[in-house]
């Protein structure tokens, strides 16, 4: 089995993977970070969402070799200090989620979004975020939420 | 007049068994620690029973406890689940209401049955209306007993003490004493039983308030584990190898060398075959190798679908066949001296649930006794189907559902559970099986399809006078008018053999039983030359329901805007399980025919609103979900295969598909809270067809309405 040597969450990991296995797969079953989500396995919902040198990825779709040598950050790396990062802070105080399963992924993208763009418009973070689908539909808190992280943690 | 009597849980095709609850008085406390215990039952308990008892077992028919440890905290045990309708956080301001203990010191233990006692299920919005009253009464005898404790530790008078925040407070003299301290060291068991009579929702202090999700800070962080998140020493992981088809029985099986794969356990027992790896890759692999031949039957297809729903009944008098009519008046007789009669026919399409997190359970075997983790809203039925799968006495099985990532009436059944344990006790060894997303759009089953003729006249001042209404198929949830009208003929025709397999989806048949009734009475409206509100409201009877429709009328600002060919307005309504919606809509219609719904007012009354803000997202979520199925969302087959099972070509609702939403609670501190999971999704479809006639003239009598552009007239393409 190959072994890949990766930087997550500002750690040095090292994991064996098996041929044909999906950066998921080994962050989840290899390295115990099961926050991030399996969805579809076909990037199409956004469950999966990790930052790979600050940009978001759909890790189902990458195959593990993909992560090895790149700074790797997921939802369980996101919060620094003993503090929760500001668009976590905001799900929390808009309540920005029913059933949960699809929040680490939305919270993933949204603060690659916030990185890229600090004050997005609506329509940017329609379109930034319209391939994480939440089936509970709680889209409305999820934007209230990413407005409010960009607002500083202010309701908007 | 016949009534149409299939219960909800006959819906939702639960068989009730009974349990005996085993966990005993002194193995609470060994579970728990010293303190006070007290359980609910809905029996009515003798006054011997509903004493401080002394060495008595729990009563079999236990419905909920709780336990006050020395330290304070409470642990509330009910065999509800939670699945994002954050009933955990609404049953916990019951408790904290009645208890007068901060929300903090509350843990709710749900959904594991060796703990919990025997629950049907968590279906058909009853979680509030049956486990909150339970639940409140258990906490507010506690809470008496607490108060009881301290006047005899004190020899105070107990009419002059207080209860609050955890603690019993003697205003007279400043003391105070916490629950902790109160319950430390003694082990209390306290049964009680029958109707409770509660506090009014008036009085209300933590229950009425909005509350964010008690353990959200688990799920922006993802520390919260879901059963796929679950892992085990030494746990495998499992593959299914699925059949051809639906229905297709095996006919040849080699194994071809896959079970000689390292660490591979591979299982072939009837028409099951599955293998167990270190990991998936290689349980996948193993499959691969495998040869099978499957025989299939030839089966109906998504061509023939309404046809054979019509044309093919349940003719026994079982299940639901044979007894699902209601009649009253004469139809005949009203239809022939009206003025205006009108018949159509409505259809529905299968859909899926489509959580987001698909079916997953890990699967322990120890000494005999299986354990499994699986997200269900019926764990005590997954437990019965495990000992059946397993010929296991009941307490050799364990189900615990973790805090599941949504359900929507999905998963009420145990399959996914099975194979792990069938893989599991195989491999000696622990094992997780994940249903992919194809798996979960196949394997699991389906929102009923279904065909409704709908029949009716009205007089000459718009008064409904006939309606005749058969639904094929898709079932009875309020299948029954919410308007007054003296001759009516309703009946259900479930069909033999439909051709996928169907069950229970949020809010049940009665999304379809909305679409086709507040379609019709669109179109009668418009052939009685009245406007849809109007026409509504000079038929109904019911002032809450009549409440509803004014409320969402006067939020969406009824009737201020003409509709225009890109521009249209709907509106509609209805009651079903106990609670009253009014749901208006907005679409807009571009020249290539493509329909957005751009803005949602809807009125909801279940009562007293015991979470508002909890409440509200339940709303909007219902409203967001409802698009798809309203739009676009179909599951397409072909015998026996479904063609759309992946998020790519089976289309759910998006960001991009989202309206302005605006919800107005109607609070009935008067009435009793009833459940709001599935009743605000009801309006939503038939309100956009409305909207839709409204811009274009299109009447589309199907749902999905628009899963493509439409096809409009020359003049809207102007």
């Amino acid at each position: 089995m190959p072994t890949v040597k990766l930087l997550v969450n500002g750690s040095e990991r090292r994991a064996e993977t098996a041929a044909g296995e999906s950066l998921l797969s080994l962050l989840r079953n290899r390295l115990g970070l099961t926050g991030t989500k399996y969805g579809c396995g076909e990037g199409e919902c956004g469950a999966c969402t990790v930052l790979i040198n600050g940009k978001p990825l759909r890790s189902c779709m990458a195959p593990a070799e993909f992560g090895a040598g790149k700074k790797i950050v997921t939802i369980e790396g996101l919060a620094g200090g003993g503090k929760l990062h500001p668009v976590q802070q905001a799900f929390l105080e808009e309540d920005a989620f029913q059933c949960a399963y699809c929040t680490s992924g939305m919270i993933m993208s949204a603060a690659a979004l916030l990185a890229a763009t600090p004050n997005p418009t609506e329509d940017e973070i329609i379109s930034h975020m319209n391939g994480n689908i939440c089936r509970c539909g709680t889209y409305p808190r999820i934007m209230a939420a990413i407005r409010r992280a960009a607002q500083g943690g202010k309701k908007s | 007049m016949r009534k149409i009597d299939i219960s909800e849980a006959e819906q939702h095709a639960v068989e009730p068994l009974h349990h005996v609850f085993e966990v005993n008085r002194r193995e609470i406390f060994k579970l728990l620690g010293a303190g006070l215990v007290v359980g609910f039952t809905t029996r009515s308990l003798p006054a011997q029973e509903s004493g401080r008892a002394q060495g008595q077992r729990i009563p079999a028919d236990l419905e909920s406890w709780l336990h006050i440890a020395g330290d304070g905290k409470v642990t509330v045990f009910t065999g509800k689940v939670e699945m994002g309708q954050n009933i955990r956080t609404s049953l916990t301001q019951h408790v904290a209401e009645e208890l007068r203990a901060p929300v903090s010191s509350i843990t709710l233990v749900m959904g594991d049955t060796d703990l919990v006692p025997f629950d049907m299920g968590t279906f058909g919005s009853r979680s509030t209306p049956q486990m909150g009253p339970q639940l409140r009464h258990a906490a507010a005898t506690a809470r008496e007993m607490l108060v009881e404790m301290a006047a005899q530790r004190w020899h105070a008078d107990r009419g002059k003490l207080t209860a609050q925040n955890g603690a019993v407070t003697d205003p007279q003299t400043g003391q105070s004493i916490s629950y902790g301290e109160l319950t430390a060291g003694q082990k209390l068991v306290k049964m009680i039983g029958g109707n409770p009579e509660l506090a009014s929702p008036k009085e209300w202090k933590i229950a009425g308030t909005s509350l964010h999700k008690v353990d959200g800070r688990a799920f922006v962080t993802g520390a919260h584990q879901y059963t796929s998140d679950i892992s085990r020493p030494g746990m495998l992981f499992a593959k299914v190898l699925r059949p051809s088809s639906f229905n297709a029985a095996l006919a040849s099986f080699a194994a071809n060398g896959a079970d000689k794969l390292p660490g591979v356990t591979l299982v072939h027992d009837g028409d099951f075959i599955g293998a167990a790896a270190p990991d998936t890759e290689t349980a996948e692999k193993a499959l691969s190798l495998v040869k099978t031949q499957w025989n299939a039957p030839h089966q109906t297809s998504e061509a023939e679908l309404f046809d054979y729903l019509r044309k093919n009944p349940v003719t026994d008098a079982g299940g639901f066949g044979g007894r699902a009519g209601q009649e009253s008046g004469s139809v005949e007789t009203a239809m022939v001296s009206s003025a205006k009669t009108l018949a159509q026919t409505y259809t529905v399409a299968y859909i899926q649930h489509a959580p987001l997190e698909p079916r997953a359970a890990v699967a322990e075997w120890d000494n005999g006794k299986l354990t499994v983790w699986t997200g269900t809203q019926r764990p005590f039925a997954v437990k019965d189907q495990l000992a059946e799968a397993f010929h296991l006495a009941p307490e050799k099985v364990r189900v615990i559902v973790p805090d599941t990532g949504s359900a929507y009436g999905g998963k009420h059944t145990g399959e996914c559970a099975v194979e792990a344990a069938r893989l599991a006790r195989a491999a000696g060894k622990p094992v997780k099986l994940e249903w992919t997303r194809e798996e979960e759009f196949t394997w699991a089953y389906f929102r009923p399809a279904g065909v409704i003729d709908a029949k009716g006249a009205t007089a000459a001042d718009g008064t409904l006078v006939a309606w005749e209404f058969h639904n094929y198929n898709s079932g009875p949830a309020a299948i029954e008018t919410p308007y007054n009208v003296a001759n009516k003929r309703i009946a259900f025709h479930p069909a033999k053999n439909p051709p996928l397999r169907q069950g229970s989806y949020r809010g049940l048949a009665a999304t379809a039983n909305f679409f086709a009734r507040e379609s019709f009475m669109d179109e009668l409206a418009h052939q009685a030359g009245m406007d849809p509100l109007a026409f509504r409201l000079k038929n109904i009877a019911d002032p809450r329901l009549r409440a509803a429709f004014e409320t969402a009328a006067q939020k969406f600002g009824w009737g201020k805007q003409q509709p225009s060919p890109d521009r249209g307005f709907g509106i509609a309504g209805g009651f079903e399980k106990g609670g009253y919606v009014a749901t208006a809509a907005e679409v807009a219609i571009d020249k290539s025919g493509q329909v957005k719904i751009v803005r949602v007012a809807e009125a909801f009354d279940c009562g007293a609103v015991v979470n508002p803000d909890g409440l509200r997202n339940q709303i909007s979520g219902s409203i967001v979900q409802g698009i798809g199925g309203a739009l676009f969302e179909a599951i397409h087959f072909q015998n026996g295969q479904v063609l759309n099972p992946h998020f790519g070509n089976y289309r759910v609702p998006r960001f991009r598909d989202l309206p302005r939403i605006e919800v107005e609670l109607i609070d009935r501190k008067d009435v009793t809270p009833m459940g709001a999971g599935e009743t605000p999704l009801l309006a939503l479809a038939p309100a956009v067809a409305g909207a839709i006639f409204s811009a274009t003239g299109m009447r589309l009598r199907s749902l999905p309405l628009a899963p493509g552009p439409l096809t409009l007239k020359k003049q809207n393409q102007s």
